[in-house]
């Protein structure tokens, strides 16, 4: 029986939710002033935020959720009983299209499940992006996940219509891969990246006499991992991602606490890992994208390789390096304040601008609207000496949250 | 001596600016100005303010690029506190030239906290606003409409956002602070406050059915959903209607993708694997 447009809709969004990707920054400025086109592109926005507090900035679909991989963490693995249905590539142009003219999204973040064959599926994808790009002049955002083994001149094509290119490593150990997806070879993934790299590298240089390459991804690369779903702890978690993104130069990897799925397989886990836990290594993505912290040393203090639970990453750090603090605010370097736990990239960027003009005192620390709770016993300046506070043993105790009575019932 | 000026509530920089420039060349400092609001109530001791009478010999204000920048975004801000915060830091000013260089200033820190929030309107307008059809324009175009309601003066701010982007069709944006419209080539904005529209357009059950499909019950952060999309700007969206609904049944649906109880693999995945255990 033909399902409606609708029917689809809601198969294949939910089937594309567990991609956690969906932003739409990086593509730099683009607009319609001047042209028949429509759409424009610029810092990413986020469109509506659902319940899950994830935000929707694409429209997020797969073109069919009809796979011939079995994939254990997948809802669309060939072995699931989830029913199965298929948008045509005009449908998906349209949906883009109404979405975007009532502000709904960002533009499109187009996957799908492996047909016949890997080729067939990314000529299909590729012909979704090149019908928004020509023949409607859409100017808003395209996210395209690559499929690996993918050929050489559909992924040229895909470059040079899509703003970002993905491709998700899945797991974070090679193990972990052969074991969850048969199908999938960390070898060919791993290639598939490289050749993207050196692409939206070349993209980017201009020849001796100026003139510019085609087109190819100008938002770059990113991937997700799944966590939780096999043993890998967060210290190989966060050693792959640092190999990503020293070695293939990626924008985000994204990290997905692994989530029940109807008709889930049976070597999956029972229960999926605490939310916190992909959080903390958020955080510590955060640490070294934007912080200097090198991944080891985040999970150097923990004998078991995971992130602390109870304290976020850059706290737990200074707890275990006390003999750097406390700071001076009037003196410390860039690097060293960034380092102090309460202080953002903002906050220091306010410190250091002020600290120019005048001496910077406790009040000024007050004005900066941090936690001061957390700051006050690394930092010193006048009108503040947090004295032994450092020193004492039971410092990380302050920072635990309250520890709360079970209830009887 | 106090002099002062009654202000529209609405009053923009520019509109600002001579009053300002006015006052400062008769020497006011900024303890003995004081700018009102014309719809805010007068007291009973309110005398009738006056504007000063310029001095032939003063001099004009100078100010940096960064500090002008900071008093133009401030005045777009709802507070009618604003005018005596931009008249101080315009006087400090001149005796402290980098004065919009020290973030912890404390009237710094409250201009930029002044220019963060109407950032953040700005920004939020471009998320939150949605356009419903209306059907087509005089000159053949697609004409949508769409109701908004800012906290703050920031439809110059915003219009640019949007006619670079939906430039090939016909839109108006309504709000209780003036509107927007583009007819391709012009665009034009009133301060006249609009009444709200009613509205609706039937793609929008499109839209809620993706809204509830992509959301993934078994992950509850409505804290994080709140931080980012407050209530305040619930009642214009479509799709959060849905949110008591979704809520609700996520419990249940956790639940049953737990209980259930592994089914055979479907026809297709097993001559898959036949097939694929035939080949070398």
């Amino acid at each position: 029986m033909k399902q409606s447009l609708s029917e689809r809709l809601a198969i294949l969004s939910d089937a594309a939710k567990y991609d956690a990707s969906c932003s739409s920054s990086g593509a730099g400025k683009r607009d319609s002033a001047g042209t028949k086109g429509l759409g424009s592109t610029g810092n990413g926005i986020c469109h509506a935020y659902t319940p899950d507090g994830r935000c929707i900035s694409l429209l997020k679909i797969l073109l069919t959720n009809f796979c011939i991989y079995d994939c254990a963490y997948c809802i669309n693995r060939s072995s699931s009983n989830v029913q199965r249905t298929r948008f045509t590539p005009d449908e998906v142009v349209w949906l883009t299209l109404e979405f975007y003219r009532r502000n709904y999204i960002e533009g499109l973040f187009l996957s799908s499940g492996i047909i016949r064959s890997p080729e067939d599926t990314m000529a299909q994808m590729v012909h979704v992006a090149r019908e928004l790009r020509q023949t409607h002049n859409f100017r808003g955002y395209i996210h395209l996940k690559t499929i690996p083994n993918a050929s050489t001149e559909q992924l040229a094509e895909a470059g040079l219509y899509a703003d970002r290119l993905s491709i998700n490593v899945e797991m974070p150990t090679e193990q972990g891969l052969a074991a969850y997806a048969p199908e999938k070879k960390a070898g060919i993934i791993r290639h598939s990246m490289g050749e993207m790299q050196t692409r939206i590298e070349a993209g980017k240089e201009r020849t001796l006499s100026g003139r510019r390459p085609p087109r190819f991804a100008p938002g770059g690369q990113s991937t997700q991992m799944i966590i939780g779903a096999d043993t890998a702890t967060d210290h190989d978690i966060l050693a792959s991602s640092s190999s990503l993104y020293s070695g293939y130069r990626l924008r985000r990897v994204y990290y997905s606490a692994f989530s029940p799925i109807p008709d889930a397989s049976a070597i999956l886990p029972v229960r999926p890992p605490p939310l916190l836990r992909e959080h903390r290594l958020y955080q510590a993505d955060w640490l070294y994208r934007f912080y200097g912290f090198q991944f080891s040393e985040i999970t150097a203090g923990r004998p078991d390789g995971m992130l602390d639970l109870t304290l976020d990453p850059k706290l737990a750090w200074a707890l275990a390096n006390r003999a750097l603090f406390p700071v001076d605010l009037n003196r410390a370097s860039r690097e060293m304040l960034l380092r102090v736990p309460g202080l953002g990239v903002r906050s220091v960027n306010a410190l250091i601008a002020t600290r120019r003009h005048k001496h910077l005192r406790l009040e000024d620390l007050a004005r900066l609207n941090v936690s001061l709770r957390k700051v006050k016993p690394f930092v010193h300046t006048t009108g503040w000496s947090p004295a032994r506070l450092v020193d004492q043993a039971n410092l990380r105790q302050a920072f635990l949250p309250r520890p709360q009575q079970l209830t009887l019932f | 001596m106090t002099y002062g000026v009654t202000l529209e509530r609405d009053t923009s920089f520019s509109e600002w600016r001579p009053l300002a420039r006015r006052c400062f060349l008769a020497g006011v400092p900024p303890e003995a100005m004081e700018w009102r609001c014309s719809t805010a109530e007068a007291s009973l001791f309110d005398t009738p303010l006056s504007l000063p009478t310029p001095r032939p010999d003063a001099q004009n204000p100078i100010l940096r690029s960064n500090c002008l920048a900071l008093l133009k975004s401030i005045l777009r801000h709802a507070d009618q506190t604003r005018f005596d915060l931009a008249y101080r830091i315009l006087w400090r000013a001149q005796t402290e030239p980098s004065l919009a260089a020290i973030p912890l200033d404390p009237d710094i820190a409250r201009a930029l906290r002044m220019s963060h929030q109407i950032r953040r309107d700005a920004h939020k307008m471009e998320a939150f606003l949605r356009f419903r059809e209306i059907g087509e324009s005089e000159n053949g175009r697609r004409l949508f409409l769409s109701w908004f309601e800012p906290d703050h003066y920031i439809l110059p701010t915003v219009a640019p956002f949007f006619t670079r982007r939906f430039t090939d069709m016909d839109w108006a944006i309504l709000t209780p602070k003036g509107s927007i419209t583009w007819n391709g080539t012009e665009c034009l904005i009133t301060r006249a406050p609009c009444p709200k529209p009613d509205l609706s357009d039937t793609l929008e059950q499109l839209w809620q059915t993706y809204y509830a499909s992509i959301f993934n019950p078994a992950r509850i952060k409505t804290k994080a959903m709140r931080s980012e999309m407050p209530r305040k700007y619930w009642k214009n969206l479509p799709e959060t209607r849905l949110i008591p609904q979704m809520l609700a049944q996520a419990g249940a649906r956790v639940t049953a993708m737990a209980t259930q109880q592994p089914q055979e693999a479907p026809q297709f995945h097993k001559r898959l694997q036949k097939r694929r255990a035939e080949k070398p």
